[in-house]
């Protein structure tokens, strides 16, 4: 059996099919490289071996009779721990949810599992999702599989680097504000955003429920659209989940894309953007110009709001989300606390980070009397224009084409003194959560040896359209002589 | 003695003020299943034992709305005369309390699901009095917290999550009440109105109907409001009733002494009588509600809203009308057969088969009532029909039977349940009611008590009730009384 970190959802489910190994052998396989390699990175926070045997079990069962194999057969995941796992420890990178354990499954795990992938194991995150390098966890930061003294990027640090590292060979992580995106940037991987709606909440630990989506990470562009195909789709159990069908998104990455127009937003290079991750952005405009594309320039020109839009937005919807972590019922509660009042006090000073208490402080004062027409609403307002500004450019264009992030992965403990700072790492990203339209990273080289990404922002529910666009992309780079990938 | 005086004096003063009140009801809507998820809504099952990811509030669980909860609520709001608004919004209300999972309370707050209606109230001086209702939304209901029972109740309270997420509606009233009675009268009428829709059992020791009060008082006269408390904890009628008088009371004291009323939150403490503050801890909320993300706008198309329309039953104030109308019944009658729709549907169907719906209706609110108080029985259970009300009525009218027989029939037929025409003929009850046959048995009692009938013609009138009192006699009191008095007169002279 090959490398775990070249494997693929095809080349595993083959593996399986042709009984080259079987799924417990690759489980165990999985397991004792994540032994090695998760050291140093610090991806996973919990196994959940025994699950994964049973998985395992199941897959081979099937091998055994014959039967058709499901389309992630054997498929080794690894699911960020913001998303519900019935029975395995759901942390969200908190203190607050040490010992907490779900009692059901996220509806995305669900149709996972249903589709035959294995679930290896919960991955590191900024707790609660909430950070743009994973140095927010309370269980330590996640490395960058690809330089050990950087940022794997976040909040999903911990579903880019184990893609990276190869410890899992596809992994679900979440994105409010680019946490999908920026981290497979970072880490030199496939991360998507699908449209909201496009996939199930249900089991999603709610940062900002108007914002928060699940999406796939892969080391190829198939994969994700292998994955996102297992678990998009209506679900009853989600009022905000779309009933709108679900294509072929594997079928469609073939598709020519000669023709196709891709805008480029006037202020895709702004200041502040690293010139080397610029030259990699503008060489992959060339990429799909020589391809047959258009070009297209095109002004977006309430871009500028987004960042403050966001943080008003998702910072009130999280104040309200994370109110139930009180101490009652389950997680962290201090027990020391004389009266009610005083354990809620200490409960969440102690159990939430620095970060997780900022956003709350932020969101309870947006919210407030006298305040709420003054933030809330007025980003509300902002939200709405930028949606018709994406609107509109989508008569125009097939796709928008930005950089993923501003910079590539930096260090670690360089940017934690300002958050500020830290928040701008968002710039490209936080629109499509805004809007609610889908976006991809995809790996477009690297700067002094660190990943870039090129991130496509489409209309909504255009998945298949970035998929193809990403798949020809990265096919072309795959093609061309190493000097042009610089 | 001073108390006196000042009590003297108090009752003057009340006599210059005027009371403004609107009331806040809490009507939890009688849905199998709760707002928000799966759970049963059933009362008194073991505590956390209907509870789920959703209604326990568990991270990553989502809300999606109950259907049948939008159905009665749209219909409570249209019984109510409001206006249903086609699109309304979710919100969510935050604050910290250990019976409330999420931490914040899925309510509506700027968009609620009905606005503008009204509910017709029986005036003091008779007529009625129109008092608005400024909106009715839908919410979830809160768990409960229990301070006491547990062997370590000393040192830690428990919480039953159980009613969390039970749907509820808020029905605010306008300012528009101008008496305890009044307020008491809508609550009433509110109730009643519910029941007959059959969207909430309205069991207020259950907690399926909860209520909070406004109360003010200004100058008779007076153009604008006084300050207002709001008083909470007011679990039964009589407690409203209560609570308001010692409210109304206190506030003309305290403005009568020159003082100024404190807005502020009050609780009715039903041992002492008396509202009491709450602490002011309590009451500095800033729900900080914004629109719930987790839910879509809630749709009420007018289609919708026109099909639900069709399937409001009578009402209480119209069927009263109708009963008036249809079978003469008084203000009074009427109001007694309509408390309930079942009652009001057993008067019907006796009193169409019936020449005397009257003597029907005095049936139904006599005998039987009282029967099934005795018995500890209700309507569903009471072996009576009401085709046998009709008969009993007839019975008498055509004078087979006398009223007095007509109430031994009652309570052989109440447990029997057979019908009254053979229990007449099997007790040997039938009235005799021949006049030929009378007046034979007047003859002899007439031959054989001359003195008596001479004292009688002489002017001892008195004597008549001997004389019937014979003819019962002989004839084992079955004979009409009606007849006999007609007869006797006659011959008698």
């Amino acid at each position: 059996m090959t490398d775990p970190a070249v494997l693929t959802i095809d080349s595993v489910r083959s593996a399986m099919r042709n009984k080259q190994t079987t799924a417990a052998a690759l489980v165990e396989r999985f397991y004792a490289f994540i032994d090695d390699a998760d050291r140093q990175v610090n991806g996973y926070l919990t196994l959940c071996k025994e699950r994964a045997l049973a998985q395992a079990g199941k897959i081979d069962a099937l091998v055994d009779q014959g039967a058709e194999l499901p389309p992630l057969a054997g498929v080794p995941v690894a699911v960020k721990d913001v998303i519900s796992t019935a029975g395995v420890r759901t942390t969200c990178g908190s203190r607050m949810l040490e010992n907490y354990v779900p009692r059901y499954d996220a509806t995305a795990v669900q149709r996972l599992e249903k589709a035959g992938a294995i679930i290896l194991g919960k991955v590191n995150c900024d707790e609660f999702a909430m950070g743009s390098s994973n140095e927010n966890s309370a269980y330590g930061p996640v490395r960058n599989p690809r330089a050990l003294d950087r940022v794997p990027g976040g909040s999903s640090g911990g579903s880019a680097a184990v893609v990276a590292a190869g410890t899992a060979v596809v992994a679900l992580g979440s994105d409010t504000g680019g946490s999908i995106r920026q981290p497979a940037s970072f880490c030199g991987v496939v991360g998507l955003l699908p449209t909201y709606g496009r996939v199930s909440r249900f089991g999603l630990v709610a940062f900002a429920s108007s914002l928060d989506h699940i999406g796939p990470f892969s080391r190829t562009v198939k994969d994700s659209a292998q994955l996102l195909q297992a678990i998009a789709g209506r679900d009853p159990l989600d009022s905000t989940s779309a009933d709108v069908p679900v294509p072929d998104y594997v079928a469609a990455l073939d598709q020519p894309i000669r023709g196709l127009r891709i805008g480029v937003p006037s202020d895709a290079f702004a200041s502040g953007l690293d010139p080397r991750v610029e030259a990699r952005v503008r060489e992959a405009i060339e990429v799909f110009r020589r391809a047959g594309c258009e070009i297209v320039d095109i002004s977006l020109p309430n871009n500028q709001y987004a960042i403050a839009t966001y943080y008003i937005i998702a910072t009130a919807e999280a104040s309200a989300n994370l109110a139930r972590y009180d101490g009652v019922r389950y997680g962290f509660r201090n027990k020391d606390a004389a009266t009610l009042a005083e354990m809620y006090r200490r409960t969440r000073d102690q159990g939430f980070g620095a970060e997780v208490k900022r956003r709350i402080l932020l969101g309870t004062y947006v919210l407030s009397a006298g305040y709420y027409d003054a933030y809330y609403k007025q980003a509300q307002r902002a939200r709405a224009l930028l949606a018709a500004d994406y609107r509109k450019a989508f008569q125009q264009v097939d796709v928008i084409l930005t950089p993923t992030a501003p910079t590539p992965a930096f260090k670690l403990g360089e940017k934690t003194g300002n958050p500020l700072e830290m928040y701008l790492a968002d710039i490209y990203t936080v629109t499509a959560d805004l809007v609610g339209i889908p976006g991809i990273s995809v790996p477009c080289g690297d700067a002094d040896g660190l990943p870039v990404g090129v991130q496509l922002l489409g209309n909504y529910f255009a998945e298949a359209r970035l998929l193809q666009l990403a798949h020809h992309f990265e096919q072309l780079r795959a093609q061309a002589p190493a000097s042009a990938q610089a | 003695m001073s108390t006196t005086i000042a009590q003297t004096s108090l009752t003057a003063a009340a006599e210059k003020y005027e009371p403004v009140i609107g009331l806040e009801v809490h009507v939890q809507l009688n849905t199998a299943t709760k707002i928000f998820c799966g759970c049963s809504t059933r009362f008194g099952a073991p505590a956390n034992s209907q509870t789920c990811p959703v209604c326990l509030g568990l991270p990553g669980a989502l809300p999606v709305l109950n259907r049948e909860a939008v159905v009665k609520a749209v219909r409570a709001s249209l019984a109510l005369n409001c206006q249903i608004n086609e699109r309304s919004v979710f919100a969510r209300k935050n604050y910290f309390y250990p019976d409330l999972p999420k931490g914040y309370q899925i309510s509506q707050y700027d968009k609620p699901i009905a606005e503008h209606g009204w509910l017709e109230v029986d005036a003091k001086n008779g007529g009625t009095h129109k008092i608005g209702i400024t909106r009715l939304h839908m919410e979830e209901d809160a768990g409960k917290n229990m301070h006491e029972g547990f062997a370590d109740s000393h040192q830690f309270s428990y919480v039953d999550l159980n009613r969390a997420g039970v749907p509820l509606v808020e029905i605010v009233s306008e300012p528009d009440m101008r008496s305890p009675e009044e307020a008491y009268e809508y609550l009433t009428r509110l109730k009643e109105i519910m029941l007959y829709l059959g969207v909430s059992d309205c069991n207020m020791e259950e907690g399926s109907l909860r209520c909070d009060a406004n109360v003010s008082v200004r100058l008779r006269g007076a153009e604008k409001f006084g300050t207002k408390a709001e008083i909470k904890n007011l679990n039964s009628f009589r407690y409203l009733q209560r609570a308001l008088e010692y409210e109304i009371e206190r506030q003309i004291g305290v403005l009568e002494s020159g003082g100024r009323v404190v807005q502020e939150t009050r609780l009715f403490n039903v041992s002492e009588g008396k509202t009491f503050p709450m602490r002011s801890k309590e009451q500095a909320h800033d729900y900080r509600y914004f629109p719930e993300p987790d839910l879509a706008p809630l749709i009420v198309s007018s289609a919708w809203r026109d099909e639900l329309a069709a399937t409001l039953p009578e009402l209480p104030r119209q069927k009263r009308n109708r009963l008036m109308n249809e079978y003469g019944l008084t203000a009074y009658d009427a109001d007694v057969l309509t408390v309930s729709q079942e009652l009001a549907d057993y008067f019907e169907a006796a009193a169409k088969g019936s020449k005397n719906p009257k003597a029907v209706a005095n049936w139904i609110m006599g005998d039987l009532t009282a029967h099934m108080k005795a018995t500890n029985t209700t309507l569903a259970d009471t072996k009576v029909r009401p085709n046998q009300i009709a008969e009993l009525a007839a019975l008498i009218d055509e004078g087979a039977i006398s009223g007095k027989m007509a109430k031994d029939v009652f309570a052989k037929m109440a447990e029997s349940g057979e019908p009254p025409r053979s229990l007449v003929a099997s007790m040997g009850l039938q009235q005799v009611s021949d006049p030929a046959a009378l007046e034979k048995i007047i003859d002899e009692i007439m031959a054989a008590n001359p003195k008596q009938l001479e004292q009688y013609r002489g002017g001892k009138t008195p004597l008549f009730a001997f004389f019937v009192g014979q003819v019962m006699k002989a004839t084992k009191g079955q004979a009409n009384p009606a007849l006999v008095n007609d007869l006797l007169k006659a011959k008698l002279g």
